[in-house]
């Protein structure tokens, strides 16, 4: 038995082996589900639970599997394995040493919706994970877990990865499944969603990996197993990737609900000798910031409360910001990164990251203009709600709220 | 004559039979990623021949190279040392670090050593945050990750690729 729910490697070794993997329980939910449930029992199980979407927006996972429709077919399940948050770095520790859990979790989804092929988006970067994969999936193919007949049922199931090859945007799920057409990386115009129109034009359920790797544990021990941990409207357990200014960065594993204060000061060790503490993103890049207050260190790392801060809890990729900080070369910073990344379909995301990353990259210079904090935030609220996907939303985030709470930063900067 | 098809004929038909027969130019990626992995960019040729696999133009192909960081358009060092600098690495001193990076090796970011061994460049979030300063190295057809980087690692680690005769 494993204290960890997702990260079961940390106390099980070699969990990435097929034998220890199925010694630990590993595939019994699989069986359980394709020999002896219902595609919708084990919609509605997942859809009890409460689980909801690790990869940033929190969506309910049941919620967005039971939008397939049952009258076109066929349908597809892809796992957005394309981690690119600046401070995420969870689903990368999971599908390389816990990786049977997240091909199990595809497995469940895949059978819940009833698709026969299901794709695993990498990143291209993480090219030596998709081999790895493609050998593990090979090893479920020989033990009759993946291919025709599974289970000596009607079933059937392969599962294929591919890579991208550099673009955060592809973590966006309909420019995801642009580039696995063989296009460019650039969000499609919504509705229609996926779940109706989505790979190959046809029904699809994308979720992040660390989603999946929730499925297996929820299917094996049941609802309530689930929801022991975590708080009612955010169950379970989540991975917190802690980066930034901190004595121990790392992924850990704890409930949903847990304060910031507990996972920067208990488990990151606190900050650097002589360092305070003076802001958090708890989205990574796409953060709104949040002045680390004790209002905000005892607040609990959930989807309401943080949104109830002013922010969102995302992904979980926590980045600390201490005293020796200047927030507006953190803006240079964040805005320099989403203009590399903007996929240049709309206007306002492709000209309005430009000009954002070109007035901060001038205040940090010391180059800037009076007017020129003024000039950024208009630029930023300009293109808040006009962009094609969140990504030119996102890009706002942190100018907006660091100006806001630490306009004396920029002013530092600017020549008198 | 289709100097791809006859070199991987293998993988090719591995990369194919992912992806519904009516969808082929879905295998436009992964053909790509085959393609550049000896030379270490797409050549003008390749651009053709995966046009003729695909029955793709090969325009669609040339802005899809263009559009994805790790397709080189020009040939560059056999291995691209990319370092992240975005804000958690630079939190972490990764700015200092490729600057004395390049001090050390002596050319500047996005050049290559004058033995056309290695190109450093600068790159974004490598999903590496808690291991900073860090860099992947793309050549050869693989990709590695180098973390927990010193500038003397990094150096050594230069060192060696740049001594290396064989592909690996």
């Amino acid at each position: 038995m494993s204290t960890y729910r997702i990260l079961r490697h940390r106390d099980i070794p070699n969990i990435a082996s097929l034998d220890v993997y199925r010694a630990e329980g590993g595939f019994e939910a699989f069986h359980k589900a394709v020999a002896g449930m219902q595609p919708s029992d084990v919609l509605n199980e997942v859809k009890a639970s409460g689980l909801r979407g690790r990869g940033g927006a929190g969506f309910p996972a049941g919620l967005k599997w039971s939008f397939i429709p049952n009258n076109l077919w066929p349908h597809y399940v892809v796992a957005n394995a394309d981690e690119s948050e600046p401070g995420t770095f969870k689903d990368r520790e999971i599908m390389e040493s816990n990786p049977f859990q997240f091909l199990e979790g595809l497995m469940l989804a895949s059978y819940a919706v009833q698709a026969h092929d299901a794709y695993i988006y990498l990143r291209g970067e993480f090219w030596q994970i998709a081999k790895s994969l493609d050998g593990k999936i090979a090893e479920l193919e020989a033990a009759g877990l993946l291919g025709d007949k599974i289970y000596g049922t009607e079933y059937s199931l392969r599962l294929h990865t591919h890579l991208g090859a550099g673009a955060y945007i592809c973590g966006e799920e309909t420019a995801l499944l642009e580039s696995i057409e063989g296009n460019r990386g650039q969000p499609r115009l919504r509705p229609p969603f996926p779940a109706v129109y989505g790979l190959f034009g046809k029904p699809t359920v994308i979720n992040n990996v660390e989603t999946l790797a929730n499925v297996p544990g929820i299917i094996a021990n049941g609802t309530a197993w689930f929801r022991e941990q975590g708080t009612e409207k955010s169950p379970g357990v989540k991975v917190f990737s802690l980066s930034g200014c901190v004595n121990k960065p790392g992924n850990y594993e704890l409930p949903l609900g847990t304060t910031f204060r507990e996972l920067i000061f208990n488990y990151g060790g606190g900050l650097p000798e002589g360092r305070s503490i003076k802001a958090i993103m708890p989205a990574g890049a796409s953060s709104s910031l949040i002045t680390a207050d004790d209002r905000a260190l005892d607040t609990p790392m959930d989807y309401e409360s943080v949104a109830a801060l002013g922010s969102a809890l995302g992904s979980a990729s926590v980045i600390v910001l201490d005293d020796s900080v200047n927030v507006a070369w953190m803006v240079s910073k964040t805005v320099e990164f989403f203009k590399h990344e903007s996929c240049g379909k709309c206007t306002p995301c492709r000209e309005g990251t430009y000009w954002m990353s070109h007035i901060a990259d001038r205040i940090v210079k010391g180059d800037s203009r009076k007017e020129d904090i003024d000039l950024l935030n208009y630029v930023a609220r300009q293109m808040q709600g006009k962009c094609l996907c969140a990504l030119g939303e996102f890009s706002t985030m942190a100018v907006v709220t660091g100006i806001e709470q630490f306009r004396e930063d920029f002013e530092k900067l600017q020549r008198s | 004559m289709n100097q791809l098809l006859q070199k991987y004929p293998q993988e090719i038909q591995t990369i194919l039979a992912k992806y519904p027969a009516d969808r082929k130019r879905s295998a436009v990626m992964p053909l790509l990623h085959l393609a550049q992995q000896e030379p270490g960019y797409i050549t003008k040729q390749a651009l053709q021949e995966i046009g003729e696999i695909l029955e793709m133009p090969i325009t669609d192909i040339d802005s899809i190279v263009g559009f994805y960081t790790l397709y080189h358009e020009q040939p560059g060092g056999r291995y691209h040392v990319q370092v992240c600098t975005d804000l958690p690495c630079a939190l972490r001193g990764a700015d200092e670090f490729l600057k004395q990076l390049c001090e050390n090796i002596g050319i500047k970011v996005g050049e290559t050593t004058p033995d056309g061994m290695v190109t450093i460049e600068e790159v974004k979030c490598l999903a590496g945050c808690h291991h900073a300063p860090m860099f992947q190295v793309q050549g050869d057809g693989d990709i590695s990750y180098h973390e927990d980087q010193t500038v003397e690692s990094a150096v050594e680690l230069i060192a060696k690729l740049r001594d290396r005769k064989e592909a690996a």
